[in-house]
């Protein structure tokens, strides 16, 4: 559940609270702290080489990464960019010699100060883990030990590499907690994982790698779990120490508007190679790769006049690479040639590369062209449309304690509302109650068409729960692993209608059609599809029941940024098309000017804003709002 | 929970895993598992033993040299040509009691454990969805009968009743009920926390539609497990109630009666104790196997991360 998420067993309430602000006092008292510290020498030299790294999956050989070829100075941050299945990872964790089981590095060069890593004896190895190299992971509540208190855990990496005496350790363990803006008390170091808030175990883990002075360190998604105010918090903290201490840094990640605040120099991988790697300015200025573009393309607009464009298909994984250049088939610019080679190293200039037979020719098309602006349409003024769902002074309780306050909420009939907050903000526990999925106690009014709603989805006529339809967060969750797409598709409309097996087998090619999906996929089962081809049978499934009220929570946020913006053009155009009313909720502020034409701001179970969307993100009025804008990452 | 899960969180799994790998030749995630199970040595080796053991009580008979009650020489005559494994305490020939005795114990293992699948599934599909007091009510009379281990279960009603077939079966079936409804149950669990469960609720389909349509199938490869480990324990059961003679009633022929009738006898002819002994162990050795196999297959050790 999205609630009680955010309270320590302490009762202190971790994350970023509504008014909190993040404090640029103590932040610049430790960049001074930091600033007394001899900066090491030979800052901008080139610290870690990579070249062309090849790993494989045994024993079949399959190419999981090839030709990864990088560089980073001392100081630096590089960001790798690429979607689920890149290789990312692999590429990533390699440089500390690491495959996970099945993986295997085939060929190339990783060099850190002229050290060959790849022909180091296990021995040295150890040594160099976590002293010279080291590794802040993805999700650093499973990466913490949850039974040794923190102090103990920082402690043994600096005795693991016989850092200095006793004394000298312990001074260095409040130094490190300083430096990433945690408390160093004895009560606060003396605490477990789970008595920190997901932003302070991070830091813990920042701190770790920190802890023995290395010389690169790798990043791999450190804030993908974390909410946009605490990812603010720790990229600046990441930010300041590798800048201080002149360290190199790889930053893995999926979302390039993290990057865009973070990185000096980014590249970007496609199926195991790295397409394009530049400076950040030339790539997002003048990226030379189609798929970078269209990448950029997908990257949702705050400012949001920018229309989303996602990228047909999605990026294969190792064993279905195409031929080729394996962007071929997704590529506007596809010629050929591209599907007979792989393109060479070529590029603007010698920091500024990419893989494209064509780079010139997409370099020379001007960006500009290709944005879409987004499509406003003729706005509707609420008032005059009919009231499909209306939430009056609603208090939700989650068994005894009260998550929600107040709620005051009207959708209308072709207008759809976003629900923004961070986790554990209740907005997921509003669309559930709305859709009558929240099994514990509520207050208040829930009217649909001027009815009011019973609580419990099992105990409303068939005629409402057939007009109320929910999408879930997890494609992976939601489809039922046994059933084919038809027996999934097919059960609203066993449930609601009274059709013959020819008119059921008419609907369902009816509803696929709308999520634009072939006929041909009803026979399959849902772990033959893609994540997005997933959450457009369960988009299929909600629309088979014609409903008037869609509630999409989280729908995107387990898909790949292209992904995710061909979804969001699809609900937006169904939405319009079809005259629904739509809930959506989501974490992304980024996302609610492309879908939405009301967004309400929650949090802490309040909504703390409310009204058109751009009134909202142009002009906020709650600090909240005000704080969630700032923190958002933009390109 | 709504940011902790993003695409990145999916990738290095699916990234390796065989089932996802080519689009038109994947499986479903059942089969894969059978397969998976499959691949193993010690699950081949398992099925191999299971197929002989009841293959040889299935046609055994047919090839026996006597009939079971015949008498062939003196009791407890040793190994000659006339009997190959000699004679029993009462002068029948050890051979074709060997090949007639396996039939009752294999028959009723498998019903018993049958029964005690389907009662426990059951249970555990009704605890683990209803939860609350339903589940609370269900699952503590179940702890009442896991305190008794399960040969004086199915004893008090045995010694009660008599030694009747069918409640031997049933009672064996019984006792396994609780074990097998903690293992349902706690897939159940798992399996209506996920989205699709809520789905079918917010659509209104009916409890019982949602508990064997769409939870029970998701629950399937802990239950073959549990299936493989319950027979297991049902032959070492009913051998074991054959031997106190509370099965079969002699003079037929039964493995677990045989080790009680002859066991006078052991010094001097150790073949009709020993026999029954070896294959009542072999076939519990082979159905442990194949319940290991497939244990393994379902948590992933061994997989095969090759992606081919």
């Amino acid at each position: 559940m999205d609630d009680a998420q955010t309270q320590t067993p302490n009762g202190q309430q971790t994350g970023a609270a509504c008014g909190e602000q993040r404090d640029p006092a103590a932040a610049a008292e430790a960049a001074g702290a930091l600033a007394t510290e001899p900066r090491p020498d030979g800052l901008g030299e080139v610290t870690l080489t990579v070249q062309g790294l090849h790993i494989v999956l045994d024993p079949s050989g399959t190419d999981i990464d090839d030709e990864v070829t990088l560089k980073i100075r001392a100081g630096e941050v590089l960001g790798l960019v690429g979607e689920s299945a890149s290789g990312k990872t692999t590429a990533a964790t390699s440089l500390l010699d690491y495959q996970r089981r099945g993986a295997r590095i085939e060929g190339g060069q990783i060099e850190i100060d002229g050290k060959d890593v790849l022909a180091m004896s296990p021995a040295e190895l150890r040594r160099i883990r976590g002293g010279t190299i080291s590794y802040v992971p993805q999700d650093s509540s499973a990466s913490l030990n949850p039974a040794l208190r923190i102090s103990t855990q920082l402690m043994e990496i600096l005795e693991a590499h016989a850092f200095g005496s006793d004394e000298e350790r312990k001074a260095r363990l409040v130094q490190m907690m300083e430096e990433v803006l945690l408390p160093s008390d004895k009560a606060f170091l003396k605490r477990y994982p789970h008595q920190l808030s997901g932003g302070q175990q991070q830091r813990v883990a920042i701190a770790m790698a920190f802890a023995n002075r290395p010389k690169v360190i790798v990043l791999d998604e450190p804030t993908t779990a974390l909410d946009v105010t605490t990812q603010a918090h720790v990229l600046d903290t990441i930010r300041e120490l590798t800048g201080a201490y002149g360290v190199a840094a790889l930053y893995v990640t999926h979302d390039l508007a993290v990057v865009a605040n973070l990185a000096d120099r980014i590249a970007v991988m496609y199926a195991g190679r790295i397409v394009e790697q530049g400076t950040k300015e030339e790539l997002f200025e003048r990226a030379v790769h189609p798929y970078t573009r269209k990448l950029l393309a997908s990257i949702p607009d705050i400012s949001g006049e920018r229309a989303l464009t996602g990228i047909p298909g999605w990026a294969p994984r190792p064993g279905q690479r195409p031929p080729g250049c394996a962007f071929t088939p997704r590529c506007t610019w596809a010629i050929d040639k591209c599907s007979e080679a792989y393109p060479p190293v070529e590029g603007p200039s010698e920091e500024h590369t990419a893989r494209c037979w064509r780079w010139k020719e997409v370099g020379a098309h001007k960006t500009a062209e290709e944005v879409k602006l987004r499509d406003k349409g003729a706005a509707v003024a609420a008032e005059t449309l009919p009231v499909m769902v209306d939430v009056r002074d609603l208090d939700v309780f989650y068994q005894h304690k009260e998550v929600l306050h107040d709620i005051d909420v009207t959708l209308h009939e072709h207008r759809c509302l976003s629900l923004v907050g961070e986790s554990g903000s209740g907005k997921t526990t509003l669309a559930r109650c709305i859709a009558g999925l929240h099994p514990h106690k509520i207050k208040g009014d829930i009217e649909f068409q001027g009815k009011p709603l019973p609580r419990d989805s099992r105990s409303r006529p068939k005629a409402t729960r057939q007009a109320i339809q929910y999408i879930f967060q997890s494609p992976y969750s939601s489809l039922n692993p046994r059933k084919t797409i038809r027996q999934i598709i097919r059960q609203p409309l066993q449930v609601f209608f009274d059709l013959s097996k020819e008119e059921q087998e008419q609907a369902m090619i009816e509803a696929l059609e709308q999520v634009a999906l072939d006929a041909s996929l009803l026979n399959r089962y849902p772990d033959q599809l893609s994540g997005g081809e997933r959450q457009r049978v369960a988009i299929a499934r909600g629309l088979a029941a014609k409903p008037s009220v869609l509630i999409c929570d989280e729908v995107t946020s387990w898909l790949d940024v292209s992904v995710q913006a061909a979804i969001i053009d699809l609900l937006a155009s169904l939405q319009r098309e079809m005259g629904l009313s739509m809930l959506f909720v989501t974490h992304n502020l980024a996302l609610v000017r492309s879908i939405s034409q009301e967004v309400a701001v929650m949090c802490e179970g309040k909504i703390v804003e409310y009204g058109e969307v751009d009134a909202v993100l142009e002009d906020p009025q709650a600090d909240y709002t005000k704080k969630l804008l700032s923190d958002t990452p933009t390109v | 929970m709504s940011e902790m899960k993003n695409p990145a969180h999916v990738t290095d799994s699916e990234l390796v895993e065989p089932a996802t790998v080519h689009a038109d030749k994947r499986r479903s995630e059942f089969v894969e598992t059978m397969l998976e199970a499959w691949r193993m040595g010690r699950t081949k080796i398992g099925i191999g033993i299971f197929a002989f053991i009841v293959g040889l009580a299935i046609f055994g008979p047919l090839f026996a040299p006597y009939t079971p009650t015949e008498f062939v020489a003196p009791p407890f005559t040793g190994p000659s040509s006339t009997a190959y494994l000699g004679t029993d305490y009462l002068g029948h020939d050890v051979l074709t009691r060997v090949l007639y005795g396996g039939r009752t114990v294999i028959t009723l293992a498998l019903a018993a454990t049958v029964i005690g699948l389907a009662l426990g599934v059951t249970l555990g599909l009704i605890t683990g969805y209803a939860r609350r007091w339903i589940d609370e009510s269900i699952m503590r009379i179940l702890d009442v009968v896991l305190a008794f281990p399960q040969i004086v279960l199915a004893l008090l009603f045995v010694s009660i009743v008599g030694p009747k077939l069918w409640l031997i079966v049933l009672m064996v079936g019984i006792s396994h009920a609780p074990r097998i409804a903690r293992v349902s149950r706690a897939a159940t669990l798992e399996v209506s926390q996920r989205d699709f469960v809520r789905a079918a609720e917010a659509t209104g389909v009916s409890k019982l539609k949602i508990l064997f349509y769409e939870i029970l199938p998701n629950t399937t490869s802990p239950l073959l497990v549990e299936f493989g480990l319950r027979l297991t324990y049902s032959i070492g059961l009913i051998a074991a109630l054959s031997f106190l003679g509370f099965g079969l009633q002699p003079p037929a022929a039964d493995w677990g009666l045989m080790i009680n009738e002859n066991r006078i006898g052991i010094t001097v002819q150790p073949w009709p104790v020993f026999m029954p002994v070896l294959l009542i162990g072999i076939l519990t050795i082979g159905t442990n196997l194949i319940a290991d196999g497939l244990g393994r297959a379902l948590i992933g050790i061994e997989r095969d991360t090759s992606g081919t």
